[in-house]
């Protein structure tokens, strides 16, 4: 059985280190699910690249934490699909076109082609980092972010994709954008892409 | 209805923010000095989570369009109602007069609670401003109206104690050491003074002195972070989450301040120690 590195972070918070975003994802339903139900309690849960925060827990969570394995992974058609209608007209998709070593056409098939997921949030609300591209396929940020990147542009940076849901200064590679509101906070749920959510890049 | 005469460089309606939107990626947000406003709420009978205001060194004018009681709390600054100094922390504004907080003699914000709150429309269950993502009303200009809720929290028992805003003098912060701790040498954090960097702001404060040692090279991946972390970025000098910090990091956290709500009233100079907590 593999157990998991649970670090305390000040007096109420702590962080699970997970091995990959298969494992983060496993956590972050278990820990959800359990929230639910009562069993357990925090105010926050903010899943990153390999970790998972507990904000706002009480004492001792952290050495319960450390005692248990990591829980079942979660079938990767679990999560509600989104899909997303992109025009693949990004100022940077020659260059990642070029970067992975295929013509521009084959690059829009690979970006819509690729079963994406949601690994987590950041940056801005509701911008969500999508995995599910190869690490092979994984570009650099620019050197020099954009002062201005508009909303619902969609871009790269690692192995992620995302998609600014407001105009914000930028490093991603831009590959196209999406009309999609991507966070409204009228709306019942604020954020289109939230954690766990399977994202489909549709050709428009 | 308040009617804003002087907004002052920076003054925003905050509650207590709107914690359990991290996983969105929506910051916490909320009054940097949670006491002092905790504090002018419990003067003006209000409950805990009622909106007020927060200025920024300079203080700012307000008109009262109706009659109101008042409370302000936080940084030390000569209050007015009309031009006459107020000697109580709690007071009635009468219909048409204008309530001035004065510039902060010491310390940096001040709360001002209005009994019924700040009634502007809450966005994800708060009123606050977050200067980060934008989310909440617009900071207050000149001339802007600010609608008063009505009273319907029954009236606190006893107000809060009233906390003296920190001098300019040093201020220790407690800290307990992690999540990234083996990123670094700790006793760096722990040997050294730093002082307030003159661009902090809501979502944190910037430490100036010694840059510490990073034992680790990399790139640490993104994740979570809270508020008072403590975190480390290239150059090696430590910025301090406050209120508007976003929900994720990609620089590793040496510790977390235990307590921000001093750094609220810190002026940029002052020198700050660390002390480790257990």
């Amino acid at each position: 059985m593999m157990f998991m590195r649970v670090r305390p972070v000040g007096r109420s918070a702590v962080l699970i280190e997970c091995h990959d975003g298969d494992e983060v994802e496993a956590w972050r339903v278990s820990l959800w699910r359990r929230r639910e139900s009562g069993e357990l309690r925090f105010v926050d849960i903010v899943p990153g690249a390999t970790t998972i925060l507990l904000d706002g827990v009480p004492p001792g969570t952290a050495a319960e934490l450390a005692r248990e394995p990591v829980p079942p992974g979660v079938s990767a058609e679990e999560g509600p699909l989104v899909e997303i209608s992109a025009t693949f007209d990004g100022e940077d998709l020659d260059d990642v076109a070029s970067r992975w070593g295929v013509p521009v056409p084959e690059a829009v098939r690979r970006l819509a082609a690729t079963p994406l997921a949601v690994a987590f949030c950041g940056f801005a609300p509701g911008f969500a980092y999508l995995r599910g591209l190869p690490d092979e396929w994984a570009v650099p940020r620019l050197a020099a972010p954009r002062p201005r990147v508009p909303a619902g542009s969609i871009g790269l940076a690692g192995s992620y994709v995302g998609i600014y849901p407001a105009a914000s200064p930028g490093g991603w590679r831009l590959v196209g954008h999406t009309d999609q509101k991507l966070f409204d906070v009228r709306r019942k749920a604020p954020a289109l892409l939230t954690p766990g959510t399977r994202v489909r890049l549709v050709p428009r | 209805m308040i009617t804003v005469m002087r907004a002052g460089p920076l003054t925003t309606v905050q509650d207590l923010g709107r914690p359990g939107f991290a996983h969105l990626g929506v910051p916490r947000s909320g009054a940097l000095d949670q006491v002092a406003l905790r504090r002018a709420n419990a003067l003006v009978g209000n409950g805990m989570g009622a909106a007020g205001l927060e200025t920024t060194l300079m203080g700012c004018a307000l008109r009262f369009e109706v009659a109101a009681r008042a409370a302000v709390a936080g940084a030390e600054a000569v209050v007015r109602v009309d031009k006459q100094p107020v000697a109580e922390d709690v007071f009635e504004v009468p219909a048409g007069a204008v309530l001035d907080i004065g510039r902060a003699r010491r310390g940096v914000r001040s709360y001002v609670a209005v009994a019924g709150g700040i009634d502007v429309e809450p966005v994800l269950g708060s009123r606050s401003t977050d200067t980060l993502s934008g989310l909440g009303p617009p900071r207050l200009t000149d001339g802007l109206s600010l609608p008063i809720g009505l009273l319907v929290d029954s009236p606190s028992a006893a107000a809060l104690p009233r906390v003296a805003p920190s001098t300019d003098g040093p201020l220790v912060l407690g800290v307990r050491i992690g999540p990234r701790d083996d990123w670094f040498e700790t006793a760096g954090l722990f040997a050294e003074a730093y002082e307030i960097s003159p661009v902090s702001n809501r979502v944190g404060c910037r430490l100036a002195g010694s840059a510490l040692t990073r034992t680790k090279a990399g790139e640490l991946p993104s994740e979570g972070v809270v508020l008072g972390a403590v975190q480390v970025p290239a150059d090696g000098q430590p910025l301090i989450f406050l209120a508007d910090h976003p929900t994720t990091g990609g620089y590793p956290v040496i510790g977390v301040v235990e307590d921000v709500a001093p750094l609220a009233q810190a002026r940029p100079g002052t020198t700050v120690r660390f002390r480790a907590i257990d």
